[in-house]
C-alpha cells in the first residue's frame, strides 16, 4: 500500500443534563414534533466580498429548511430566536478531563467561536465551537497518538429527510455537547487507525459523561498520500469500516494521479464546455431515461471531450469510475440525476448505432451525454463537469466526501476554507480557573491500558477484558462487579455482558432497559437462587418477551429455582443407588441431564463427597 | 442593538510584553511559551470582558484562544497585518423606482473580517448591493448614512434630524424611503415620523434585524428586501415598521409606526400591531405586497412638520409609587407627562393628588394603560372619574409609547393646554380608533 497519512476527528456526544448553550434536555425524540418553522440561510459576506466556498455551494442550492421542535424540549436558543446561555460547565469539565488524560494543555481562556455551516443543520447558520486544549499525546499500549486539539462544540440538528427543495431537520440533537478530538496525521496501518479511533472514543466514555448507542460517536478521517490532497471523509458510520475507507481513498488518490499523468502523456489541455444538441440523434432511443426526457420536451446535449477515451471509465474505487466523480458533482450542483459517458456506452438502452450517430455528429470519440428539461440546466451541468475534468489535470482536488456503506466515498461539498470562523459575540470568554481544573481532574477517565490491566487482575482473560472494553457496557460491568463481585465472579458478569447481551441487547420494542434484566439475573445468582446455567435460559426467555416479565417470574414459571442442598443430596443418593456407582463423572452426568439448570455442579460434587465420606 | 466592540483592554503587563517584542494588534506571530511549546497565530485585541492578563490569539486553525501572559516566553513577529480593502468590481446600479435608504445604526449591515474575526458595520452602497444583490431588481437605491448610533440613544432631537433628512429625500424625488434602525426604539421613531409627516409623497418604512447580518440566519435580508419593495410599491404613504411576521422566514408584516410595539427581546417576530392589524404583508419569495388595511393615507404632497419637545416624560405607575416622582417632574419644568396607569388608566391616591398638582401647574397629563391591549376608560371606576375631574387626558387606545411621542410632537407646536387636549384625542395618523375588533388581541378571538 502507498504511504498515507491519516488524521482522525472523533466526536463523542456527552450525556449531560442539558445542552451546551441552553438548558434543554439532551435526549432524542421519536414522537411527532409539536411545531415546525421554515427558514433560509444566506452566506455571510467577509470583508473582501469573499464567501466561503462550502457556504456558497449550499446557498446556490436554494434550499428551504424545515425545523421540527417540541414545546417541552426545544427553546428559543435552538430556534435561533434567543442568544445562547452560558456554556454548560458539566460539559466543559468533561472536555477538560479528557484533555488532561491525553496530556493536552488547556488554554487559559476558552473562547466560543462561530463556524459557518449553512447546510441548514444549524438554525443559526454556524456551529458554536471552542478549543479547550492543544498539543497532547495519547498512548494506548505501544501506540503513540499525537493529539492536536480538543474542542467542545454543539451537535447539529438531526436530518430527517428532504422533500424537493425542502430539507427537514429535527431540533432535538441541536446543541447536545460534543467533545471533538483531532489527532495529527499518522502513518499507522488502516487497522491500527481503527483501533486508535476506538480507544479515543472509549476513553471519553470512561468519563461516565458520554452517551452511548448508535450515532453517539462519529468519526471523520483526513486522508492524504504524497502528491495527493487532503481529503476529508465525513461520517464513517462504523468503526469497522475505517480500514476500508482508508484503503479505498488511498486507491482513489493514486488512480487520480495516474489519470493526471495520462492526461499529460496524451498532451491534453484543460477543456472548455463545448456543447451540442444531440436530441435528434437519439430521437428513437430505447433508453427509458432519455426517452422520457425527450417526450416531455426536454433535450439531450453532448459535451465534446476529445481524447478522454478510457479515462472516463477508469476505475478509481470498486465500481466507482472517474465518470462517477463527474456524476456526483452534477447531482450535487444541479437537479439532474446524473450523466452518461462514452466509455460506458453502448449500454442502458443506448445502442451502438446511436453512439456512432452521436460520435459522427460531434466529430470526437469521447463525450458525455446530459439530458434534462431546461437547456440552462444542461449548460450549468456541463460547466460543473468540465470544471471537475480540469481539476484532474492537477491531480486530487481538496474535497469533503461522504462515506458510502461499502467503504467507498462520494463527493459531499468543497472543503471549507479556513475563513469561516469568528467569535460568538453573545458569550464572554471563560477563564479556566484552578477550581475548574480541579473539578475536571476528578472526572479524569481511566486509561484504556489500566482498565484492561484491572480486569485481568480480577481474573478475566485478556481477550475477555478487551471485549469488555470494546463493548458499550464496561461501566455497567464495573458497577455490577462492585455490587455482586463477591458472589458472582467478574468473569461471569463480564461474559454475560459481552456474550449474552449480544443476542438480547439489540432487540427492538423493549419495555425496559435490557440491562435491568441482566442485573436481576445476576442478583438471583449471587443470592444463590439460580444456577449459572439458568441465567442464560432465563435471560433468553426474558429477551423473547422484550423485558415485559421480571426475570424472577420467568424463573418461577419455568421452575428454574436452584434446588436446595438437601434435595440435591437426595437426588445424588437416588442416582447412586439407581446407577450402582458413585463415580463422580457418571453421577454428574446423570444428575445434570435430569436437573439441568436447577442444580449447581458444585452442589452435586459436595453432596457426593458427603455421601461417600458418610458411607 | 449590539455592535461587538473590541477594545484594546489588555493589562500593562501584556502591553509591555507585546512592546518588548515589537508586536502590535493583528501582528502575525510565533509565540514561544516558557515550557518550550511553540504556537503561531494572530494577536487580537480583547473584548472588554474577562481577564486582561490573557492574550487572545487567532490560532492557525481559525479558533480564538486565550494564553496567559505569564506563560509566554518570546514573541517573534512574522508579519504585520494590513487591514483589507475592497478591490472587487463595482456592483452595477439598481433598476426601477428610486428608493432612499437612511441608515441610523443597528446590526442590519454588519460584516465579518474573517482574518481577525471582528464584526463591524459597513455603510457603503456598493457593499449593500453586494450583500443584497436582489435589491437591484426592485429599485434603484440611494444610501444616506445619517447616524451610527445605538437605538437606545435615539431621542426627540434626533427624530427631527431624521425627519429633515426624509423630507429632503422626498423633495429630491425619492419614491420610497427606508430607514435602517436599531429595533429597540424603532417604533418610537416610526411613530414620530407618523406625526411629523402630515402627508407624504412616499412611504417611510422602518426596518432592522433581530439577528445581526453577519449570521447566515439573519432576518436582515428579508426585512430589507420587503422594506425596499414596500417603499416603492405601496399605495399608502405612512410611516411603518416592516419586520418578520413569524419565527419562520418568508413573510414580513408591515405595521403602522403608531401601532407597532416591540413585544419580545429577541424573536424575529418581535413587532406586533397593538389594538390594530398590520397595514400590509410582503411575501418575500414571491416578491408580492399585499395591502390589508381598508383605508390609509395615499401618496400625496409632502407636508412636513418636524420638531419634538424633549421635556415630556413617560412614567409607568406601579403599586407603592410615591407622588414625589410626579412632583419632581413638575419642579423640573417638564412640559407634559404621560402616565401609564393600571387597567382602565388608574393610579393610587397619592399619585392622583400629585397628578392634580401637575395639571394645576399647567402640565398636560395623558393617561394610557399598562395592560398594553385595550383602551383607557375614566368613567367606570371612581378613581378614573376622579382623574377625569382633575383634567387628566385619557389616551384612548393609543400605545403608551405613541402617546408619549404624540404629546412631545404636539407640545413642540402649542403649549395651550386646551389645544393640547384637543389634539391628543383627535386621530391624526390612525393612532386612535373608536372600534377595537375582537381579533386585535394577542390571543385573537377566543
Amino acid at each position: 500500500m502507498v504511504k498515507h497519512r491519516v488524521g482522525l476527528e472523533i466526536h463523542v456526544q456527552l450525556d449531560t443534563e442539558s445542552k451546551l448553550f441552553c438548558r434543554c434536555p439532551t435526549a432524542l425524540r421519536n414522537d411527532d414534533p409539536h411545531f415546525t418553522i421554515k427558514r433560509r440561510l444566506r452566506p455571510s459576506m467577509s470583508e473582501l466580498g469573499q464567501v466561503d466556498p462550502a457556504a456558497l455551494w449550499e446557498f446556490r442550492k436554494n434550499r428551504v429548511y424545515v425545523y421540527e421542535g417540541y414545546n417541552d424540549s426545544t427553546c428559543l436558543v435552538e430556534l435561533d430566536e434567543e442568544p445562547p446561555h452560558d456554556i454548560n460547565e458539566e460539559a466543559l469539565s468533561a472536555a477538560l478531563a479528557v484533555s488532561m488524560r491525553f496530556n493536552a494543555k488547556p488554554f487559559d481562556e476558552i473562547i466560543v467561536m462561530r463556524k459557518v455551516v449553512i447546510d441548514g443543520s444549524n438554525t443559526s447558520g454556524f456551529q458554536r465551537t471552542a478549543l479547550v486544549a492543544r498539543n497532547g499525546l495519547a498512548t494506548f499500549m505501544d501506540l503513540k497518538v499525537p493529539i492536536w486539539t480538543i474542542a467542545l462544540e454543539e451537535d447539529a440538528a438531526r436530518r430527517m429527510g428532504e422533500n424537493g427543495r425542502e430539507v427537514v431537520y429535527r431540533l432535538d440533537r441541536l446543541g447536545i455537547p460534543l467533545i471533538e478530538i483531532s489527532t495529527g496525521p499518522m502513518e499507522y496501518p488502516p487497522n491500527t487507525i481503527m483501533d486508535i479511533a476506538f480507544y479515543l472514543g472509549q476513553t471519553v466514555r470512561n468519563t461516565g459523561k458520554a452517551k452511548r448507542g448508535l450515532g453517539s460517536i462519529r468519526q471523520d478521517l483526513n486522508i492524504s498520500i504524497e502528491g495527493g490532497a487532503k481529503v476529508e471523509v465525513k461520517g464513517v458510520p462504523e468503526l469497522s469500516l475505517i480500514p476500508k475507507v482508508i484503503q479505498y481513498e488511498v486507491d482513489r488518490q493514486v488512480n487520480l494521479l495516474r489519470i493526471r499523468d495520462e492526461l499529460n502523456r496524451r498532451g491534453l489541455k484543460p477543456y472548455s464546455p463545448d456543447l451540442m444538441d444531440v436530441t435528434s440523434e437519439l430521437a428513437s432511443t430505447k433508453s427509458n431515461l432519455i426517452r422520457s426526457v425527450i417526450k416531455q420536451g426536454g433535450k439531450v446535449m453532448a459535451i465534446k471531450l476529445p481524447g478522454l477515451s478510457g479515462i472516463l471509465g477508469f476505475e478509481l474505487q470498486p465500481k466507482r469510475r472517474f465518470g462517477s466523480e463527474l456524476a456526483d458533482r452534477v447531482r450535487s450542483w444541479t437537479e439532474l440525476g446524473g450523466l452518461l459517458h462514452s466509455d460506458e456506452l453502448p449500454n442502458y438502452g443506448v445502442t451502438s448505432e446511436e453512439v456512432e450517430r452521436v460520435r459522427s455528429r460531434l466529430g470526437v470519440d469521447s463525450f458525455i451525454l446530459l439530458s434534462g428539461a431546461e437547456e440552462s440546466e444542461l449548460v450549468e451541468a456541463a460547466t460543473v463537469v468540465v470544471d471537475r475534468i480540469n481539476e484532474a489535470f492537477k491531480g486530487v482536488p481538496e474535497e469533503t466526501r461522504a462515506a458510502n456503506d461499502d467503504g467507498t466515498t462520494k463527493f459531499l461539498r468543497p472543503r471549507p476554507g479556513s475563513a469561516r470562523m469568528y467569535p460568538e459575540t453573545d458569550l464572554r470568554p471563560v477563564r479556566v480557573t484552578k477550581a475548574l481544573l480541579e473539578r475536571a481532574a476528578s472526572l479524569m477517565p481511566e486509561p484504556i491500558d489500566e482498565q484492561i490491566r484491572r480486569y485481568v487482575g480480577m481474573g478475566m482473560s485478556r481477550e475477555l477484558a478487551m471485549q469488555v472494553v470494546r463493548s458499550p457496557y464496561s461501566r455497567d460491568v464495573d458497577r455490577l462487579i462492585s455490587i455482586y463481585g463477591g458472589k458472582a465472579s467478574p468473569t461471569l458478569i463480564a461474559s454475560l455482558f459481552v456474550n449474552t447481551l449480544k443476542y438480547i441487547g439489540r432487540e427492538e420494542g423493549w419495555s425496559v432497559n435490557p440491562i435491568m434484566g441482566m442485573e436481576e439475573a445476576i442478583k438471583l445468582y449471587a443470592d444463590g437462587k439460580i444456577t449459572r446455567e439458568a441465567i442464560g435460559e432465563a435471560l433468553e426467555e426474558y429477551a423473547k418477551r422484550r423485558g415485559s416479565t421480571k426475570v424472577e417470574d420467568i424463573v418461577r414459571e419455568k421452575g428454574l429455582f436452584k434446588l436446595p442442598l438437601e434435595d440435591v443430596e437426595r437426588i445424588v443418593s437416588d442416582a447412586v443407588s439407581k446407577l450402582g456407582t458413585s463415580s463422580e463423572a457418571a453421577i454428574m452426568q446423570e444428575v445434570m441431564r435430569r436437573y439441568r439448570g436447577r442444580v449447581d455442579a458444585r452442589d452435586v460434587s459436595a453432596a457426593l463427597r458427603r455421601l461417600n465420606s458418610s458411607s | 442593538m449590539r455592535v461587538p466592540a473590541f477594545f484594546v483592554s489588555y493589562s500593562n503587563k501584556v502591553n509591555a510584553k507585546l512592546k518588548e517584542f515589537g508586536a502590535v494588534m493583528f501582528s502575525k506571530v510565533r509565540i514561544r511559551m516558557k515550557d518550550g511549546e511553540v504556537m503561531d497565530g494572530i494577536i487580537l485585541p480583547r473584548p472588554d470582558v474577562g481577564d486582561p492578563d490573557v492574550v487572545i490569539i487567532k490560532h492557525e486553525n481559525g479558533y480564538n484562544v486565550g494564553i496567559h501572559v505569564d506563560g509566554i516566553g518570546e514573541i517573534e513577529v512574522l508579519q504585520i497585518y494590513s487591514p483589507p480593502a475592497w478591490t472587487g468590481p463595482k456592483p452595477s446600479p439598481g433598476n426601477g423606482p428610486r428608493a432612499t435608504l437612511i441608515a441610523t445604526g443597528g446590526t442590519i449591515m454588519s460584516k465579518v473580517d474573517y482574518a481577525t474575526g471582528a464584526v463591524y458595520p459597513s455603510f457603503s452602497l456598493d457593499e449593500l448591493y453586494e450583500m443584497y444583490p436582489e435589491l437591484r431588481s426592485i429599485a434603484s437605491v440611494e444610501l444616506i448614512n445619517l447616524f451610527s448610533i445605538f437605538s437606545e440613544d435615539m431621542n426627540p432631537r434626533l427624530w427631527t434630524e431624521m425627519g429633515d433628512a426624509i423630507n429632503k429625500a422626498m423633495q429630491d424625488g425619492a419614491e420610497g424611503i427606508v430607514v435602517l434602525h436599531g429595533t429597540d426604539t424603532m417604533h418610537y421613531s416610526a411613530a414620530a415620523m407618523s406625526f411629523a409627516f402630515r402627508s407624504a409623497a412616499a412611504p417611510i418604512v422602518f426596518t432592522g434585524s433581530q439577528r445581526s447580518s453577519d449570521r447566515p440566519s439573519s432576518d436582515s435580508f428579508e426585512n430589507i428586501y420587503a422594506s425596499v419593495l414596500a417603499s416603492v410599491k405601496a399605495p399608502f404613504a405612512e410611516s411603518v415598521v416592516s419586520m418578520h411576521a413569524s419565527s419562520s422566514d418568508g413573510l414580513v408584516a408591515i405595521h403602522r409606526g403608531v401601532r407597532a410595539r416591540k413585544m419580545h427581546s429577541s424573536r424575529r417576530d418581535a413587532f406586533i400591531s397593538i389594538n390594530a392589524k398590520p397595514i400590509a404583508f410582503v411575501d418575500v419569495s414571491k416578491g408580492e405586497l399585499r395591502v390589508a388595511a381598508a383605508s390609509f393615507k395615499q401618496r400625496g404632497d409632502t407636508i412636513y412638520e418636524g420638531g419634538f419637545d424633549d421635556r415630556v416624560a413617560l412614567i409607568k405607575y406601579y403599586p407603592g409609587m410615591s407622588g414625589e416622582v410626579i412632583d419632581y417632574l413638575v419642579d423640573r419644568d417638564y412640559h407634559g407627562i404621560v402616565v401609564e396607569g393600571t387597567g382602565f388608566g388608574h393610579v393610587s391616591e397619592p399619585v392622583r393628588d400629585a397628578l392634580g398638582r401637575a395639571v394645576e401647574a399647567g402640565l398636560p397629563v395623558v393617561v394610557s394603560t399598562q395592560t398594553i391591549y385595550g383602551r383607557v376608560n375614566l368613567n367606570v371606576y371612581r378613581r378614573g372619574v376622579e382623574l377625569g375631574k382633575l383634567g387628566v387626558i385619557p389616551g384612548g387606545d393609543m400605545n403608551s409609547e405613541t402617546a408619549y411621542v404624540k404629546l412631545s410632537w404636539i407640545l413642540a407646536r402649542t403649549r395651550d393646554v386646551e389645544e393640547v387636549r384637543r389634539l391628543v384625542v383627535t386621530p391624526m395618523a390612525f393612532e386612535l380608533s373608536e372600534r377595537t375588533e375582537p381579533i386585535n388581541y394577542c390571543l385573537g378571538v377566543s
